[in-house]
């Protein structure tokens, strides 16, 4: 094989890995519009990084950064509901990026790696990247793992018991951030979502206890990038979708396996 | 000294006031229930006291280092979080498995009910359950919101009995809030009567007749209220309460009628 397919199965794999737990949370908390929001938010994040001439993954957490706090903030007037907010910044953040685009001179990039992602041409520096931030995002996970899932249950309850739950929810806020600014290149930020979402909902199916769900996520994440990969490699077709059909397709079995076993029963 | 003194404490809402100057004492081995209408500030009352809303004015003084048990409204999981009994009440932080055991035969949970998802469990299951996470970490005071909201009568019955038995034999402190009016147990020492202010307070069966209960609830409401009487063993192990007296705070044709 050759090194290039060695680098998109090492990072897709690192991406996955650290993507199936978080997006466990996403799932559980029903954040899944939040993580919309942070992803189409990127592309300013790569404007404002070719403008300040740093790296885009400087500028796509920075921005997914900002982002989120300003969600804090705007969710303590009460005349809007979240998802509203959410829809608000979601497309403002998309938008002002496609056009901070046009802006700037001299800029050519290839558009369509960024909506889509451009797994077969990671470098040894993204993989730097996916392994330093991945690692940090895991670590970070682990480490807020059970206040997390108690303020997840019951946020009052869990913060009579103690929990710090303003901190906590900075932090997961943060390491989601993270991840997608990572995760970037492996399926685009217009499906990261899916990434966040869909290995974690077929997880689901097998699960018995939430560690179990977010260990068989990272699996399943694992899985559908070697496919997708391979798919890619075989048709010649975009690697982002791929990595994503070849996801939805597990999700798929899974779902079949288990009616047809709810049926036999 | 209690356990929490609420002293004049006044809570506000954008414009609303949800409570205005409410003073009171929570003690070891005493059970106050408050009761009071829909939107009379039972719940906010209760988020004062655990410090999950400060106060507009007034305060709240806790006793240094006591821990405090909290068993919320309802708890409803989602279908998505795969949470067993066991991982559930393993979240409180407490571990050993011999307080686990004590503390599950003590709310009358089987540990087979351990291994079932917390979504497949009755609703008097659930609520013994939640009552254990509270007990789980040895609390000096407890704190039940509708404890018996969601269980059969027969489950109500036992789950009061259950309360005061682990009044007697914990001797912590108990807050409940009760919707309930029909079935205020006789265990309870204090009822609190709440709407906005407290209206009276005192033994349950003087507060069924002071004419600020009358006035917010209504004779019928009076006639029917039920004190489950049971019969505790125990009871002469515990101080003799005395009756406290009535403290009106308000003026009974000051307050608002209720529609019936």
């Amino acid at each position: 094989m050759d090194d290039f397919v060695w680098r998109a199965l090492i990072g897709g794999v690192g991406v996955s890995l650290v993507i199936g737990p978080l997006g466990c949370f996403v799932v559980w908390r029903r954040m899944a519009y939040f993580g919309d929001t942070l992803s189409h938010s990127a592309l300013l994040g790569i404007a404002l990084g070719a403008l300040l001439n740093v790296r885009p993954q400087v500028g796509i957490i920075s921005v997914c950064i900002l982002l989120a706090l300003l969600l804090v903030g705007l969710q303590q007037q009460r005349q809007l509901a979240s998802d509203t907010l959410l829809g608000i910044l979601s497309h403002s953040a998309l938008s002002l990026g496609l056009v901070t685009l046009t802006f700037i001179e001299g800029l050519r990039i290839d558009l369509t790696s960024y909506l889509f992602g451009d797994l077969l041409s990671i470098t040894v520096q993204d993989l730097y990247w996916i392994y330093g931030g991945g690692g940090i995002a895991l670590i970070g996970l682990l480490k807020i793992w059970k206040p997390l899932l108690s303020m997840t249950i019951h946020e009052e309850l869990a913060k009579v018991e103690g929990v710090a739950v303003g901190w906590v929810r900075l932090v997961f806020m943060l390491l989601i951030a993270l991840v997608i600014a990572v995760a970037m290149k492996i399926v685009g930020m217009l499906l990261i979502t899916s990434m966040l979402i869909i290995p974690p909902a077929t997880a689901r199916y097998f699960a018995h206890t939430p560690e179990q769900m977010a260990w068989l996520a990272s699996i399943i994440g694992s899985i559908a990038v070697t496919l997708g990969m391979v798919m890619s490699l075989h048709f010649d077709t975009p690697a982002g979708p791929s990595v994503v059909v070849a996801a939805v397709s597990l999700f798929t079995v899974a779902l079949f396996w288990t009616v047809l076993r709810a049926g036999n029963r | 000294m209690p356990l929490i003194q609420v002293h004049e404490v006044s809570v506000k809402f954008e414009q609303h006031l949800a409570l205005q100057n409410v003073s009171l004492n929570l003690n070891r081995r005493e059970i106050v229930t408050l009761i009071g209408p829909n939107g009379a500030g039972k719940s906010t009352l209760v988020r004062v006291i655990l410090g999950l809303i400060k106060p507009y004015s007034g305060m709240v003084v806790r006793q240094n280092g006591i821990r405090i048990g909290y068993m919320p409204q309802k708890l409803h999981i989602d279908a998505v979080l795969p949470l067993t009994v066991a991982r559930f009440l393993a979240l409180s932080g407490v571990q050993q498995p011999e307080v686990l055991r004590n503390t599950l035969a003590e709310v009358g949970v089987k540990t087979e009910l351990l291994k079932r998802p917390l979504q497949q469990i009755s609703g008097g299951e659930m609520q013994r359950v939640l009552l254990a996470r509270a007990l789980l970490r040895a609390p000096d005071l407890l704190v039940l919101d509708e404890p018996i909201q969601g269980v059969d009568v027969n489950g109500q019955y036992e789950l009061y009995e259950l309360i005061a038995q682990i009044r007697t034999q914990r001797g912590c402190g108990i807050l409940m809030v009760s919707h309930d009016l029909h079935l205020v147990m006789a265990a309870t020492d204090s009822i609190i009567c709440l709407n906005q202010q407290i209206c009276c307070m005192g033994h349950p069966a003087a507060v069924s007749q002071h004419p600020a209960y009358l006035a917010l609830f209504g004779a019928r409401a009076a006639r029917d209220l039920a004190f489950y009487s049971h019969h505790h063993a125990a009871e002469q192990e515990l101080p003799v309460k005395k009756f406290e007296n009535i403290i009106p705070i308000v003026p009974a044709e000051n307050l608002p009628r209720v529609p019936r």
